[in-house]
């Protein structure tokens, strides 16, 4: 099959290569713009965007050293009371945080309102998203200050991470040396009244 | 392009039908290049039946996998149950799914002692890089296969473990948070994820599979296979140019490798039979819980065949990464002083090194664990220029690269098993030690598999009848 046709010095038609080279161009770019649909579809859909609404939580009932779980976006908002002690020993870690002002990505982490010692609305009523920063798994409660098992001997309480060990205090910041970059998002949300807590905005008028 | 074959209009039915379809189909050809005449080395061992049996279990894989699609239900409200009654109401439900999640397993064990063989004869050595690159392909393949699989059965430890590696991807500057977000199609893995990843593991993901595979053995049969004492038998000849120290593919290794199937399926069925979950290794105690999406296990830990890569992910802390950038300094500093390279090429390589740190200490810890996980795998398909040693088999290299090997070996194991563990702080320290060591007997082969005198290699194969 490779024999030539015709007989003689193989000769290229130029005008032929040019037009070769661009139908193939052409056919390339069409090749590129059909993909486009076909990547978008790895989009969120429109029914993913709008299931983001703002959730609407009573905690009248949350006693001090209690932590309750609510839905948000699909993610766990962890909303815990700390007790006066737990409140007055966070200071005294800040030098093993890695980021005790929760300086980092405020914008992305923690709003204006929570950009304090205890990254909170009211000193102890802590509202944060249970996903650890590192890969996404929900740290578990470790709340009993000591030593035990996975843990520093001078735990003051706070969450371990299941997952790759990063550690938080009770104020979800995590300590020096773990995996985990940057310190527990707090999520956008606000008082409708003293225990009514809209987690998901924070316009100062609902 | 054959010539028309005509045959004797008095030859039997059987070979009337071949010659028909010969002059249409290459089947005699197909059968004799594979099979009949593919001439492999007489001096094979136990090792060589590695890649036969990974077709095998491939086989069992995509034969028990139709059958389960028939019964499964990929949407995330229905998947978990739809997984339950096919182990309960099913007819021999049960059974199909089990083959199927210890197939997933054997894969694995399989697949790391065939590419373990590879490492020990130097069958990625030229002109068999090609084949390599292939398998390597096929392994990245598998990781993916076994990974999106792992979701569907919506377990505790399919949600949990698929939303750690595809946040993996959002550690990545810039493009990070975006591509995940296209990966699981939601804002957290939802039925969204549950759905493309089941599209990518029934058709996708074995597409490429099966086109990898077919491509590792043309390349394979191309270039003819390596053997234990990595001589290349295409060097002597008989008269009819049939290597002397080959014999046919079949029937001597066809009957070989039917051999370790038997071996392999008694192993295979008694883990079906008497432990599929192996112990929580094969299949996690905590996929057995439907996912939460609000609640992660208290230990969550891959499935064992990831777990070395997973233990060099959590080695990677910002206080490793220290370790790291001397190490990359170390070594820009080695280039300039030690190597004969022109200067300008010395002041590009410290340029770049340069650059690299700088990108060490302004980019997460994390960014770099994945980085480094990946490149664990990434880095094998460089093995063929890696490796400078004189000689292709471990059986002629200096006795110490033996001890090296054997190390290498433990030190894998160390770390697979390691990632089972929860975290602790010792554990990290091995990890980290052995994720070193892991990368330096890689990116230092070039100049350690040049050291220490190999033994004399024979001419022909080292061969006793039996």
């Amino acid at each position: 099959m490779s024999e030539s046709l015709v007989d003689g010095p193989r000769r290229v038609d130029s005008g032929k290569r040019t037009w070769l080279i661009a139908s193939t161009c052409a056919g390339a770019v069409g090749g590129v713009a059909t993909a486009i649909p076909f990547v978008s579809t790895f989009q969120p859909s429109e029914k993913a965007k709008a299931a983001g609404a703002a959730v609407e939580v009573d905690i009248a009932g949350l006693k001090a050293g209690e932590k309750i779980t609510v839905e948000w976006r699909g993610k766990p908002v962890w909303i815990v009371k700390r007790t006066a002690e737990e409140l007055a020993d966070l200071p005294k870690h800040d030098s093993e945080l890695a980021d005790p002002q929760s300086a980092r990505h405020p914008e992305e982490f923690t709003p204006e309102y929570a950009r304090n010692e205890h990254r909170s609305i009211k000193p102890e009523v802590l509202v944060v998203i249970g996903i650890c920063t590192h890969l996404g798994c929900s740290p578990t409660d470790k709340f009993q200050a000591g030593p035990q098992p996975s843990l520093p001997a001078d735990w003051p309480g706070g969450w371990l991470c299941p997952c790759h060990g990063s550690t938080f205090d009770l104020a979800g910041r995590v300590f020096k040396n773990k995996p985990a970059p940057d310190n527990l998002p707090v999520p956008p949300h606000m008082y409708l009244s003293d225990t009514r807590l809209l987690i998901g905005e924070d316009k100062k008028q609902a | 392009m054959a010539d028309f074959k005509e045959i004797s209009p008095n030859a039997p039915v059987g070979a009337k039908l071949l010659n028909w379809v010969d002059n249409r189909f290459p089947a005699s050809t197909l059968y004799k290049e594979h099979m009949s005449e593919y001439y492999a080395p007489k001096n094979f061992n136990f090792w060589y039946v590695f890649g036969s049996l990974a077709l095998l279990v491939l086989v069992i894989q995509i034969v028990t996998g139709i059958f389960l699609v028939m019964h499964y239900k990929p949407d995330a409200t229905l998947a978990f149950a739809s997984v339950e009654y096919i182990m309960r109401d099913v007819p021999w439900g049960w059974l199909i799914r089990y083959m199927h999640s210890t197939g997933a397993s054997a894969f694995f064990i399989v697949v790391y002692l065939h590419m373990f063989r590879g490492l020990l004869y130097g069958s990625y050595r030229k002109p068999r890089e090609l084949v390599w690159i292939f398998g390597c392909a096929i392994f990245l393949c598998l990781m993916a296969e076994a990974f999106m699989g792992y979701l569907l059965p919506w377990g505790q430890m399919s949600y949990w473990g698929a939303q750690v590696i595809v946040n993996l991807f959002s550690a990545i500057p810039f493009v990070g948070p975006d591509l995940a977000l296209l990966i699981r199609g939601d804002y957290v893995v939802s039925d969204a994820t549950l759905n493309r990843f089941f599209s990518f593991h029934v058709i996708a993901v074995p597409l490429v599979l099966l086109g990898l595979v077919a491509a590792h053995i043309i390349a394979l049969h191309e270039v003819g296979s390596n053997n234990p004492d990595g001589v290349e038998i295409k060097k002597h000849k008989d008269a009819k140019g049939i290597p002397l120290d080959g014999i046919p593919f079949h029937p001597y290794y066809t009957v070989h490798d039917i051999f370790a199937v038997s071996v392999f399926l008694m192993a295979f069925t008694a883990v079906i039979f008497f432990a599929p979950e192996a112990g929580g290794y094969f299949l996690e105690y905590n996929n057995f819980i439907p996912a939460d999406s609000l609640k992660t296990p208290n230990h969550i830990a891959p499935v064992w065949y990831f777990t070395p890569f997973y233990s060099m992910l959590r080695a990677i802390t910002s206080e490793m990464m220290y370790v790291l950038i001397a190490c990359v300094l170390g070594a820009a500093i080695f280039t300039a002083i030690k190597s004969k390279l022109a200067g300008f090429l010395k002041g590009l390589i410290v340029l770049v090194a340069l650059g690299v740190v700088a990108m060490m200490l302004s980019i997460d810890a994390k960014f770099w664990g994945v980085v480094v996980m990946g490149g664990a795998v990434i880095i094998l398909f460089f093995l063929p220029w890696l490796d400078h040693s004189p000689v292709k088999s471990i059986r002629y290299r200096p006795g110490w690269h033996k001890y090296l090997y054997g190390i290498f070996v433990v030190n894998f194991v160390v770390l697979a098993y390691l990632g089972v563990q929860p975290p602790s702080p010792l554990g990290e320290r091995v990890s980290q030690v052995g994720t070193l060591f892991y990368f330096g007997f890689f990116l230092l082969m070039p100049w350690w598999s040049r050291l220490g005198e190999p033994k004399p290699v024979p001419d022909r194969v080292t061969y006793a009848a039996h």
